[in-house]
């Protein structure tokens, strides 16, 4: 079980801020998020882009913007949780929290602080009335073990990288691969597509172009897929498709996600919190901040990120020391300890007596 | 306003609206939407106009020339649902004089 002051879901840039402002208080932080990395969509989506709205920063990359962020809060020792998802969270007897990742990891926290962002990007799935009845029964969003291919007839849906590379892959597993995409163009890397056309001239891929998933046949297991075709002369034909894994590869969209399902109260896709004060849901101890949060005049930026991580920490604080007394102190007056023994200080002015 | 131009915009139950739209905000169509609320928030223009999410995708129906789709747009719609020929993403057209008397109809929600 790891334990700590405040459990931060989510790392980009107002996760790993709230580190910085909750070690100026001496509360100790951990971070989950289920991508890889820290900075959230600023090192995942868009590393290279520049901002132009950070104080100070004319123009930083997104890329160097988490850099720093991590730079600034090393000091203060962040746990972290990458690559996996928060999944649940239970309210324990003395007030804290248990959240557990889709990966079976236990945190414990009397505090916890939701900087999911725009949430957890999860497959984009196609309109099929019925799909959800053979998720995981052949229906496949994310390839996690290639070898269940192994022989297998699979049909791959989408035009995009994916799509491409696992159809480029799995030419050498199953036992045929066809690719579906609804545009006769791929929208990928050129070696990606001369690559799939090579396969295609050997046999090893079958291309259907331009058509559409339309439907799912089987009755516990997939055993087919409705193809509907269009030919040159936008005559449509549909027919079913044998196959032992449908595999539609559409890219990802945001969606909070388990968090949804947490008893906080949700509203425009978003948590809605207490702005008046200092950004808490609706259960208390459990905060929102950043983009994950919604208020009367609310705006999703990165600097309003930043200052309801500032003012969370204020309640945090209290939460965690009831009644113990503190005021605000300004980092130029007092400095700053790191976890780590380092301090950083204004370098004190000599005085010299004059003989 | 002189530098305001007049769009139509049919929201997702049909209703169409004709309405004025600044050209000198700096606003692509899906703001637009959202400055007018023709969409509930949080269905549209989620990740921000990065061209990431699709859901301010629309359909063109005038005849408008149109800035030409670059590579985001084009691989976003190409693996959006709901799709047509003259699908675009509202946050890759900015609100310029060129854009009088666009004609758009936003697509379902997914």
């Amino acid at each position: 079980m790891i334990t700590t002051d405040i459990l931060i879901i989510g790392a980009g840039p107002t996760g790993l801020f709230t580190v910085f402002e909750a070690g100026l208080l001496k509360l100790k932080c951990h971070l989950i998020d289920a991508l890889p990395q820290p900075g959230g969509q600023c090192s995942e989506i868009y590393p290279k882009k520049p901002i132009y709205d950070i104080p100070a920063y004319p123009e930083i990359l997104a890329g160097d913007l988490t850099e720093r962020l991590l730079e600034q809060c090393k000091q203060f020792e962040p746990g972290f949780t990458l690559g996996e998802r928060a999944e649940t969270i239970e309210k324990q007897e003395d007030g804290s929290f248990i959240v557990t990742t889709n990966k079976g990891t236990k945190h414990q926290a009397p505090v916890v602080a939701i900087a999911g962002g725009l949430g957890s990007f999860e497959p984009r799935k196609p309109l099929i009335h019925n799909i959800k009845d053979f998720e995981d029964k052949g229906v496949e969003y994310i390839i996690k073990d290639p070898e269940i291919y192994r022989n297998k007839k699979v049909v791959i849906a989408g035009g995009g990288d994916s799509a491409l590379d696992w159809s480029i892959f799995l030419s050498d597993v199953a036992k045929q691969v066809t690719l579906i995409h609804r545009r006769n163009e791929f929208r990928g890397h050129l070696d990606s597509v001369d690559k799939v056309q090579e396969l295609k001239n050997a046999g090893k891929i079958k291309l259907i172009t331009p058509a559409e998933v339309m439907g799912i046949v089987g009755d516990y297991e997939l055993k087919a897929v409705v193809v509907k075709e269009s030919d040159d002369i936008h005559i449509e034909k549909e027919y079913e498709l044998e196959c032992d894994h449908f595999i539609p590869l559409f890219g990802l969209s945001p969606k909070l996600g388990p968090i949804a399902n947490w008893g906080l109260e949700i509203e425009k896709n978003a948590i809605k919190v207490d702005n008046s004060l200092d950004y808490q849901t609706n259960i208390p101890g459990i905060f929102a901040i950043g983009d994950v949060n919604t208020y009367p005049g609310k705006l999703k930026l990165i600097l309003c990120g930043f200052h309801e991580a500032t003012l969370m920490c204020q309640s945090a604080y209290q939460i965690i020391n009831p009644g113990k007394r503190y005021v605000m102190k300004y980092t130029t007056v007092s400095g700053v300890d790191g976890f780590d023994g380092t301090r950083k200080e204004a370098p004190k002015a000599v005085v010299k007596k004059i003989e | 306003m002189e530098q305001d131009i007049n769009i139509t915009i049919t929201d997702r139950q049909g209703t169409i609206h004709k309405i004025l739209a600044p050209t000198d905000m700096a606003m692509n169509l899906m703001e637009v939407v959202r400055s007018y609320e023709l969409a509930e928030e949080g269905t549209i223009g989620v990740c921000g106009g990065m061209a990431m999410c699709a859901s301010c995708q629309c359909y063109v129906t005038s005849t408008t020339e149109l800035p030409e789709m670059q590579d985001d747009e084009e691989a976003m719609l190409s693996e959006a649902f709901h799709v047509k020929e003259n699908s675009r993403l509202g946050c890759q057209i900015q609100m310029t004089p060129e854009m009088e008397g666009l004609e758009v109809e936003l697509a379902p929600e997914s």
